[in-house]
């Protein structure tokens, strides 16, 4: 379980979170969506400590993200992150690219590692592409690589940062429909999205965020066809 | 009767001219190793230390980058003699030709920590690995890659700028030159041959380069 109080977090003058509080449950997927500037990527960083914060308190599984005495490298291994862009390391094949953190994070030996990540490329539908490159690979198979990698540190839970606003038109699809499948398998998953018809299919709660306030959550069929606050209607009515 | 004090250019005068060709490989690749290590950590420091650290550092190494080579190695030589410390030429002219490596390199190499975009790096730290473990596995690769090109363009400069230790008496390949011109007045012959002695030294490198950034694009 992610709980969240009161958190809030600046950039120098600009505050860009202004006190969210938020718990998202386990086997939950929760889409954030709201107009960039909102906070939601950066909510993102702050629960994977990749950002720190002001004031308020993330917690992962009952543990303290922000406290310092929390082993934020032990922490980050339950906790799967997927970005805007596609951050496959060049220099590695997509095998290699899976198995890097298994083999280093971990101590999974070379032959272990190398066999999860084959796997976790299958899962994904990657199987044939594993002594691939990233720069032989399309943006959607690339992105399907850094889901996998995430997943071969088995974590509980999967953060996506907009993974499919960088993608060509036609190679969203696919990497929707692996997240979908992750959705299905029960995976815990915060996503933050643009893509609202994708957000109301896969999730069971939907956040909208309005200039670093929660301004209203709920079910995706009540916030999409009822919002309750007017802020979220105007969202929703530019977004179509 | 008129008394020759030149002499013909002779085959063993080719081996004199091999070993100080070595000698400049050795000095040169000494040089090379110690200012590129010293120059990768100085290189780190300036990318991810904070602007004081980048500022000293910077400003020290400028003095480096911009007084001239010849110059600084006169200095040092005469500095330590005057101390009472007297070097081995070799010993002093690789400390010289170290430092002013160094400073050349701490570019490069903060070239390359900065050419490693920070989405990848955050990516790696997302799947726990630590902040030296992305240094490592990610930023090491990644940078060098950009910058290896560059990083071997100072390599080579090295040991084209190696002949100035000559003039603090380390008998390297233009040193020995300069003696053989002394004995046999052949000028253009021994020039050549020195010319050529360095595309020697140079060329391997340049063509292992290309090999190895070749298997790296595949």
């Amino acid at each position: 379980m992610i709980e969240i109080k009161d958190l809030k977090k600046s950039f120098g003058e600009l505050q860009v979170l202004k006190g969210i509080d938020l718990t998202v449950n386990n086997g939950e997927v929760l889409s954030v969506i709201g107009s960039s500037g909102s906070g939601k990527s950066t909510l993102l960083y702050c629960i994977n400590a990749l950002e720190p914060i002001d004031s308020g308190s993330i917690l992962v599984d009952s543990i303290s993200v922000h406290d310092k005495a929390t082993d934020v490298n032990k922490l980050r291994q339950k906790i799967g992150m997927v970005f805007q862009q596609f951050n496959m390391f060049p220099h590695l094949t997509a095998q290699e690219n899976v198995a890097l953190a298994p083999r280093k994070v971990k101590k999974m030996s070379k032959k272990d590692a190398m066999d999860l990540a084959a796997r976790q490329l299958e899962h994904v539908g990657l199987g044939e592409k594993v002594d691939s490159y990233p720069s032989a690979l399309s943006g959607g198979q690339q992105q399907r690589v850094a889901i996998a990698r995430a997943l071969a540190m088995e974590p509980s839970y999967m953060l996506f940062d907009e993974a499919t606003s960088a993608l060509d038109p036609e190679l969203v699809g696919e990497v929707e429909d692996t997240m979908r499948m992750l959705a299905k398998e029960g995976m815990t998953m915060i996503l933050v999205t643009h893509e609202i018809n994708f957000a109301r299919d896969v999730s069971d709660r939907i956040a909208f965020f309005h200039q670093g306030r929660m301004e209203e959550i709920n079910s995706p069929d009540q916030l999409i066809n009822h919002p309750a606050s007017e802020h979220t209607a105007k969202f929703l009515s530019n977004v179509r | 009767m008129a008394i020759n004090v030149f002499s013909e250019l002779q085959p063993k005068d080719l081996l004199f001219l091999g070993e100080a060709a070595l000698r400049t490989l050795e000095i040169s690749l000494t040089a090379i190793g110690i200012g590129s290590v010293f120059g990768a950590i100085f290189g780190w420091m300036m990318s991810e230390g904070n602007r004081i650290v980048t500022f000293i550092i910077n400003a020290i190494l400028d003095i480096f980058r911009s007084v001239p080579l010849i110059i600084q190695l006169i200095l040092f030589d005469s500095f330590i003699s005057i101390a009472g410390y007297p070097l081995p030429a070799f010993v002093s002219g690789t400390i010289v030709l170290s430092v002013y490596t160094a400073a050349l390199v701490a570019n490069v190499a903060r070239g390359g920590v900065e050419a490693v975009p920070a989405s990848l790096r955050r990516a790696s730290r997302s799947l726990g690995l630590s902040y030296w473990q992305d240094l490592r596995y990610i930023v090491w690769p990644v940078g060098l890659r950009a910058v290896f090109p560059s990083w071997i363009g100072v390599a080579l400069s090295v040991v084209k700028d190696s002949a100035l230790v000559s003039v603090i008496g380390y008998v390297e390949l233009l040193k020995a030159s300069q003696i053989l011109i002394t004995r046999t007045q052949d000028t253009f012959v021994i020039l050549t041959i020195a010319g050529l002695f360095y595309f020697a030294l140079s060329y391997p490198i340049s063509k292992a380069s290309e090999y190895i950034e070749r298997r790296w694009n595949q």
